[in-house]
């Protein structure tokens, strides 16, 4: 008559409903169970831990405190403008920066002079976490910043930096997954091209307007350079750029004249008839095309 | 000899019983309070009082007790001054008289007190009504109880006050037949008569149903969860406690831990069998019954921690429909027994 640890237990639950069950009995059953319950709690250790002696055991992303990945702001406000509380609070200034292309407009960067969280009256409620597209706020499982005045609780920029060292780097992808976005493709970098170009226009300037051809020539000419070896691979990118070109190819629209002079017939202002006969001129092309 | 001298001076032995007494009036609610901070807390799987005295908290009754004396006494303006300040003091003195008559051991073998024979014990008097001074005398607390309530000029007060003297006149009736049906069957209303009478067996055995409505009655008295209608907190605040602050508050507290213990320690020489031990004779008489009395004692904390309140009108219902009928009935069965065998 072996019976399993379920079994048991389910015939001692069916015994124990059937003495509840009963009148006079259930009660003092009920009354008596509950002393041992209250019996049983207190030989069975305490689960209260002696915090200030004894560092509690929390898990590693514990949501103690928000932290701040200073680099990673762009002062975009977010965070802000969504705290239900008001209690962020940013300062920044307008950095001017020299233009990337000679003659271009110069460029402007928001610089970050001040982030303070009033944790007087932070809720914590994360959605400031939750709404940083820069990834610049996290949850840090710190916890033990009180302070013995009501002011000195709006924490700054360097103190909530600080916290930053308690957040665990992200865990690794599991098997199989797919690597990040930014690791898959191949680095896209904007600073080559950038570079390269100057020296495009520069030549190809005086030649012909800048919006055709010359750019893909251009860098034609600089892939033959760099594979000196040529053959397929040169073959392979010149053929790329086609597809790109028929489109860019097309001359600006022109005034068809017949158009033109049918407009100004019928009494319609110049302007108006120019663009009438600009519309002509493309559905013709569009026609003479297909 | 000096001793002898000593001993043989009534007032010097009156003196030393009286301190002794009063030694253990105002120690052995510090230890219960301690006992039920710790006992309560790990019922309910905390830890208690860890800090005050390093070690496990031990000294936390008496931080509270210095903390008490500190703080302000505050009397409220509507208050009957006078009266609002006394009440304490009638609420705690009789708690503290019943101690003086609380047999701890049998009587001296030789006694060199003028009253002869009998007189010397570990007791502080041995009352010939010992049983009847105390359940006379523990019920004048609730005067007390009443003065607070009515001269805090507050509603909670009050109605904890009518709801604390309803609670004793129920319960005062199903004490007083239960504890008549031991003094009937001892023979004697002394306390150290019955405990004496105890001896071949202890009066929980024929009078079990007395001990259970003794100690039902006794936790009311108290207004000890889950009694504690005059003082529940989640809906009258503190009862007639409500006004109290600094050591007039914590004179109730040290009557209501008093009360546990004198309380425990009479139904101890009542149905335990006061100092008689069982299977360790050698163990002294005195420790025994400090051993029985902290044994109910916790039952009195147990009880607290695994019961909820009563509702006001289950509590009355209980006292006048069950425990007096079957009080009444358990002393008729014991005037029949006594009188057949």
């Amino acid at each position: 008559m072996a019976m399993t640890k379920e079994e048991r237990t389910a015939k001692l639950r069916e015994l124990e409903q059937k003495i509840a069950s009963k009148k006079g009995i259930g009660a003092l059953y009920g009354l008596v169970k509950g002393m041992s319950v209250t019996m049983r709690t207190m030989l069975k250790p305490a689960i209260t831990t002696q915090y200030p002696h004894v560092k509690p055991d929390l898990p590693e992303r514990t949501r103690g405190v928000i932290a701040l990945k200073e680099e990673n702001c762009t002062v975009c406000m977010l965070c802000s403008r969504e705290c239900p509380d008001w209690c962020i609070y940013i300062d920044s200034h307008k950095d001017v920066m020299p233009p990337k292309t000679p003659g271009a407009r110069a460029r402007t960067r928001n610089v970050l002079d001040r982030f303070a969280i009033d944790y007087a009256l932070c809720m914590y409620c994360g959605i400031c976490v939750d709404v940083c597209p820069f990834d610049a706020l996290f949850w840090s499982p710190h916890f033990e910043y009180s302070t013995d005045d009501l002011s000195t609780l709006t924490h700054e920029m360097d103190t909530l930096a600080k916290w930053m060292d308690f957040v665990p780097p992200p865990p690794p992808l599991e098997d199989g997954a797919e690597d990040p976005v930014e690791l898959s493709k191949e680095a896209v970098s904007y600073g080559a091209p950038a570079v390269a170009a100057p020296a495009a226009t520069a030549t190809a300037a005086p030649a012909a307007p800048p919006r055709t051809e010359p750019a893909p020539s251009q860098e034609g000419a600089a892939a033959d350079s760099a594979t000196p070896a040529g053959g397929t691979t040169g073959a392979a990118e010149t053929q790329a750029p086609p597809a790109r070109e028929e489109r860019h190819d097309e001359e600006p629209p022109q005034i068809d004249q017949e158009a033109y002079d049918a407009a100004i017939a019928q009494g319609k202002p110049d302007r108006e008839a120019r663009a009438l006969a600009k519309k002509a001129w493309i559905l013709k092309r569009r026609k003479a095309q297909s | 000899m000096i001793f002898y001298h000593f001993f043989s001076n009534p007032w010097a032995v009156f003196a030393l019983k009286l301190a002794a007494v009063f030694i253990f009036f105002l120690t052995a609610p510090l230890v219960l309070g301690y006992v039920e901070h710790k006992g309560l807390a790990h019922m309910q799987s905390r830890l208690g009082p860890m800090e005050a005295g390093k070690f496990h908290g031990w000294a936390q009754l008496i931080a509270d007790g210095v903390k008490f004396i500190q703080k302000e006494d505050i009397v409220p303006d509507a208050a009957d001054r006078r009266i609002f300040m006394l009440a304490p003091m009638i609420v705690i003195i009789p708690v503290s008289l019943v101690f003086l008559v609380i047999p701890f051991g049998p009587a001296a073998v030789s006694c060199h007190a003028p009253a002869g024979a009998g007189a010397c014990g570990f007791w502080g008097e041995n009352f010939d009504v010992g049983i009847f001074f105390v359940l006379a005398i523990s019920a004048i607390s609730v005067i007390g109880m009443l003065m607070a309530g009515w001269a805090s000029a507050n509603k909670f007060s009050l109605i904890g006050a009518i709801r604390g003297a309803a609670q004793l006149i129920a319960y005062e009736l199903p004490l007083v037949l239960a504890a008549s049906a031991v003094a009937m069957q001892a023979g004697t209303l002394s306390l150290v008569g019955i405990g004496d009478a105890q001896k071949a067996y202890w009066f929980v055995f024929p009078q079990i149903a007395g001990f259970i409505i003794f100690v039902i009655a006794s936790l009311a008295e108290l207004s000890r969860p889950p009694f504690d209608m005059p003082i529940a907190d989640s809906e009258i605040i503190f009862g007639h406690m409500t006004e109290y602050t600094g050591i007039r508050f914590g004179l109730f507290l040290l009557s209501e831990y008093a009360g546990i213990v004198s309380l425990s320690a009479i139904a101890v020489v009542l149905y335990l069998g006061a100092w008689h031990g069982f299977f360790v004779p050698w163990i002294p008489g005195p420790i025994w019954t400090l051993a029985k009395i902290g044994a109910l004692s916790f039952l009195v904390i147990w009880l607290r921690a695994t019961y909820p309140r009563l509702r006001e009108d289950q509590l009355q219902k209980m006292a006048w429909k069950y425990l007096i009928p079957i009080a009444l009935v358990n002393i008729l069965l014991t005037m029949i027994f006594k009188v057949v065998f």
